[in-house]
């Protein structure tokens, strides 16, 4: 059975530094950082008292209050991304087939600020069950997929995809095969998270997972830095139009680029730590690779997980040296969460989204933040640190790595 | 209007996301005031705080309007 070229037609962006496609990524170029300290609940007596937030979010600006009352924040940041991306691929309702137009979202936690409110209105009314009907429909993290297929009305495939902070990678890469396999024409797909609240900035503060540089939120997340101390919470939106090819040019698509390859593995290790060679990670960018038909030489740019947590920058790292060899050495390697701050759920596709706007712009957004090397990373790789690098990109990867040990990499390429 | 009346549209209005002036004795939550079934659930719970009575399920069954349920509370608020 021959395989289904597939492109990407249609991008939306909602994050800490730029709530459209064009604000993103001259912030991305621009090297800015979204950490500030947190607004949305009083943060005193946390061990972290910032993070990276959209800023001057109003639900009301974007919803009706009904429907808005309806979505937790994490399925909020979702619809506004898919109607960019809807808008900007022009979709014509009337003109697709929607059965064969499919949704698949990924959220790593997903409605964490109504489970948390919820299960305090309990505690607090002496524990009599009287839960909001719409609590359950509005936690699950699959319903954002949903309410996007009820927007467009798309009926083909839907679901979300979990993998902690793989899990937009996995979507993109899910929708990618089975458009490849002709099981659907084009996807609405991304991924979104809303977990800056208590529960989810304490909860990752216990497990020492979050940097704690409360004297100066901005150089906070500075990946592959000696100094680095944790990651930085992140909350927003990415969205992708993915389009069978031919399907795109008959229609009169604006095409960004191909995907090419996708690599989905998993670590088999512990469960939050790296395999300290990043064995995972070099398996999954390896198949990546392989599914596209791509030799290592060939790729210009990898957008890395890279948090800026002390173990996960060390075998990043590693497992690229292991599978690109020499060519590690020519390629630029950038880390946007330095400036987005950790998106979770989300992070696959934001991270997507910069990588395809490296091919189509000509520029590597840089690793900001770098004030000191550390002697257990090879400071020969090109982190493209502190600022932007005008390079031609033909193939990008992007990679991202979950809590469970979960790895997907997602291949871009330039149309030919 | 009564007080409970008010007090019963002034709900209605919020979680329906609906104008005032539909707000009729005779508009019905499901038919014209756009309420799903998650919807009449959530406004019974509502009305059940506000005015700190219990709805029986079997009783809730029969509120179908607006006017329903400003008699039912009028009959049954302390």
């Amino acid at each position: 059975m021959e395989l289904k070229r597939v492109v990407v037609t249609g991008l939306g962006a909602f994050t800490p530094i730029g709530k459209t496609i064009d604000e993103y990524w001259n912030n991305l170029v621009q090297g800015v950082s979204g950490a500030a300290p947190i607004t949305r609940f009083d943060a005193t007596h946390f061990k972290s008292k910032f993070a990276c937030e959209v800023k001057d979010y109003n639900p009301n600006d974007y919803f009706d209050r009904k429907e808005a009352r309806k979505l937790d924040m994490f399925a909020q940041f979702a619809m506004i991304a898919a109607e960019q991306a809807f808008q900007d691929a022009r979709i014509d309702t009337q003109a697709i087939d929607q059965d064969m137009a499919g949704v698949i979202w990924g959220a790593g936690i997903g409605g964490i600020i109504t489970f948390l409110n919820e299960t305090r209105s309990f505690v607090k009314n002496n524990e009599v069950p009287r839960f909001n009907p719409f609590f359950i429909p509005k936690m699950i993290s699959d319903i954002a997929a949903g309410h996007i297929s009820m927007k467009y009305g798309f009926r083909g495939p839907n679901y979300g995809t979990v993998s902690a902070c793989a899990s937009s990678t996995h979507a993109i890469g899910n929708a990618f095969d089975l458009i490849r396999l002709g099981k659907a024409k084009m996807f609405i797909t991304g991924g979104s998270e809303a977990a800056i609240n208590e529960a989810g900035v304490g909860g990752f503060n216990a497990m020492q997972a979050i940097s704690t540089r409360n004297d100066d939120p901005t150089t906070a997340s500075r990946p592959f830095d000696k100094g680095r101390d944790g990651f930085v919470m992140g909350e927003g939106a990415g969205s992708l139009v993915l389009e069978e090819y031919e399907h795109a040019v008959k229609r009169g698509a604006k095409i960004y680029c191909e995907v090419v390859g996708t690599g989905m593995t998993a670590d088999a290790h512990h469960l939050t730590a790296p395999h300290p060679q990043g064995l995972g990670a070099q398996k999954v960018m390896a198949n990546a690779l392989k599914d596209g038909n791509i030799k290592p030489e060939e790729v210009d740019y990898i957008n890395v997980h890279g948090t800026s947590t002390p173990l996960g920058d060390i075998a990043e790292p590693l497992a690229i040296q292991k599978v690109f060899g020499d060519h590690a050495y020519k390629l630029n390697i950038s880390s946007t969460k330095s400036m987005t701050g950790h998106l979770l759920g989300a992070a696959g596709a934001v991270e997507s989204i910069a990588s395809i706007l490296a091919i189509k712009n000509g520029i590597v957004p840089p690793t900001i933040n770098h004030f000191e090397d550390d002697p257990e990373i090879d400071s020969k790789l090109n982190f493209t640190f502190n600022k932007a690098q005008e390079r031609s990109v033909k193939v990008a990867l992007s990679n991202t790595f979950g809590f469970g040990g979960h790895n997907a990499s997602v291949v871009f390429k330039a149309l030919d | 209007m009564s007080d409970i009346a008010s007090r019963v549209k002034a709900i209605i209005v919020d979680k329906l996301g609906v104008d005032e002036t539909e707000v009729t004795n005779e508009a019905s939550f499901t038919n014209d005031l756009g309420a799903d079934s998650l919807d009449t659930v959530e406004l019974i719970m509502e009305f059940e705080k506000e005015f700190n009575i219990a709805i029986p399920d079997d009783q809730a069954e029969n509120i179908g309007t607006v006017g329903d349920a400003i008699a039912y509370i009028e009959e049954n608020a302390k």
